[in-house]
């Protein structure tokens, strides 16, 4: 690993250790939800970094179709695995928080839905990619890819449609709506280190793709050279 | 050749080929019978009950019936190399794209018209709302699930298990298209909200998505 990327890992690891003890120790209890609330710090920001990792994976679709580049293609698988491992994350931490303050695990309303709706599309696409033969492969998933970021917005409005149960964006939600300062901090910093984290995951990732993709032409190489074993 | 001309030539082989063996609209209408009985057995509804899900059912039954249609849709042009053959005439590709995704959308259209008086007696549906409504629901719901469905079906065509790809990658995606058509046909069913939203909701996914196949289409159909 070069040592500018391995710096960053490293930057990771200890802004991740850092921001996990603002989160757990020095933001504030909840006053209602008591410490269970704690796991915003880590529900939001998961939701931030998957909903990026998506984008990412709409604009290397994008760039694959038109420049027909292999990296593009790998940057696109890359994001939409770690997005849907962050997604995931999003759909485990929900729930638990759900349960001790909604007092269910479980409810189909707006956000909820669509987010799993997200994860539905997501997960096709790699189920797409898996399923597809060879050279193609690219081409199908990064259609794919446009189709599913396309429909984000439409799932979003439709299911809004819906009576909403989630809590109204508490940030920038208008009057009486807002953090506490040191809550605020602490879920920027957890922002900041999911987002490394995310980064970090995205461009391992990337590099595996790519060393995979250098061995398959490596092989297709060599078998056009002649050798029969 | 415009595209016109070749939307309509191809439209017209494939229309006579269904109307020769009835392959699909035959496949399709078992299968709907099927569904409409399995789910009668599965839910037992009264009159009142009934026309709460009758929106869920029927649509789920189109949806499953259509899947084994779109799945039809290119396999017998990959048999003979037709494809590579359009690849390399001159023909524009959203031709080919729309041919296809017309005649399934008569396919299932024809479908629907022959399996709705049947979902009228065993269900003993009766519409509160205005019935011109559910029609304009279908002719929009159709057209979303066919266009999407007729171009993932290219898609799931190059894949190792094509039949079962398919459905794995079209429900995702449709899940609003979906949605909206059963809201819809339940809230005239029943009478009891307006589906305008909804009937909105469609024509919005409706033109996006068919804005996006045209736009993919040739980037699927010459992917090597």
């Amino acid at each position: 690993m070069k040592p500018l990327s391995l710096a960053f890992v490293l930057f990771t690891i200890v802004l991740l250790g850092f921001s996990t003890y603002q989160a757990l120790f020095v933001a504030p209890t909840e006053q209602t939800m008591g410490d269970v609330q704690r796991i915003f710090y880590y529900h939001a920001p998961t939701a931030w970094v998957a909903g990026l990792c998506f984008f990412v994976n709409f604009l290397a679709s994008i760039v694959y179709l038109w420049k027909r580049s292999l990296d593009a293609d790998a940057l696109a698988l890359a994001s939409a695995e770690v997005g849907v491992v962050f997604c995931t994350i999003v759909l485990i931490t929900g729930p638990i928080w759900a349960r001790p303050v909604w007092g269910i695990w479980w409810t189909w309303e707006a956000r909820l839905t669509s987010t799993l709706v997200l994860w539905l599309i997501y997960v096709s696409y790699l189920v797409l990619r898996r399923f597809a033969a060879g050279s193609q492969t690219p081409v199908l998933a990064a259609a794919l890819a446009i189709f599913g970021f396309v429909d984000v917005p439409i799932v979003y409005m439709s299911i809004r449609w819906f009576r909403t149960q989630h809590p109204q964006p508490v940030i920038a939600g208008g009057e009486g709506s807002g953090l506490d300062p040191v809550m605020w901090h602490a879920f920027l910093w957890n922002l900041l280190a999911f987002t490394c984290v995310g980064i970090v995951f995205i461009t391992l990732r990337y590099r595996l793709q790519k060393l995979e993709n250098e061995l398959e032409a490596e092989h297709a190489r060599l078998a056009l050279a002649g050798g029969t074993r | 050749m415009s595209t016109a001309t070749v939307t309509k030539a191809t439209l017209l082989k494939d229309l006579r080929m269904e109307w020769r063996s009835k392959d699909a609209i035959n496949s399709m209408l078992f299968f709907s019978l099927l569904v409409v009985v399995i789910f009668s057995f599965a839910f037992n509804p009264t009159a009142e009950e009934s026309r709460l899900i009758a929106g869920g059912l029927i649509w789920v039954a189109f949806l499953f019936a259509a899947v084994v249609a779109l799945n039809q849709t290119w396999a017998r042009e990959l048999r003979n190399q037709v494809l590579d053959a359009y690849r390399v005439s001159p023909a524009p590709a959203n031709a080919l794209f729309l041919a296809k995704a017309l005649g399934n959308f008569l396919f299932v259209v024809v479908l629907e018209v022959l399996m709705a008086p049947l979902f009228v007696v065993f269900y003993q549906l009766r519409s509160v709302g205005p019935v011109w409504q559910l029609i304009v629901i279908a002719l929009l719901g159709t057209w979303a699930l066919v266009v999407n469905g007729t171009f993932f079906a290219a898609l799931s065509i190059r894949t190792r298990s094509r039949e079962i790809m398919l459905p794995l990658i079209l429900f995702p995606i449709s899940i609003p298209a979906l949605l909206a058509m059963v809201d819809a046909t339940t809230s005239i069913l029943t009478g009891d909200s307006s589906p305008n939203f909804w009937m909105k909701m469609l024509l919005v996914y409706d033109v996006v998505f068919t804005a996006v196949c045209l736009l993919l289409f040739e980037s699927v159909l010459n992917a090597e």
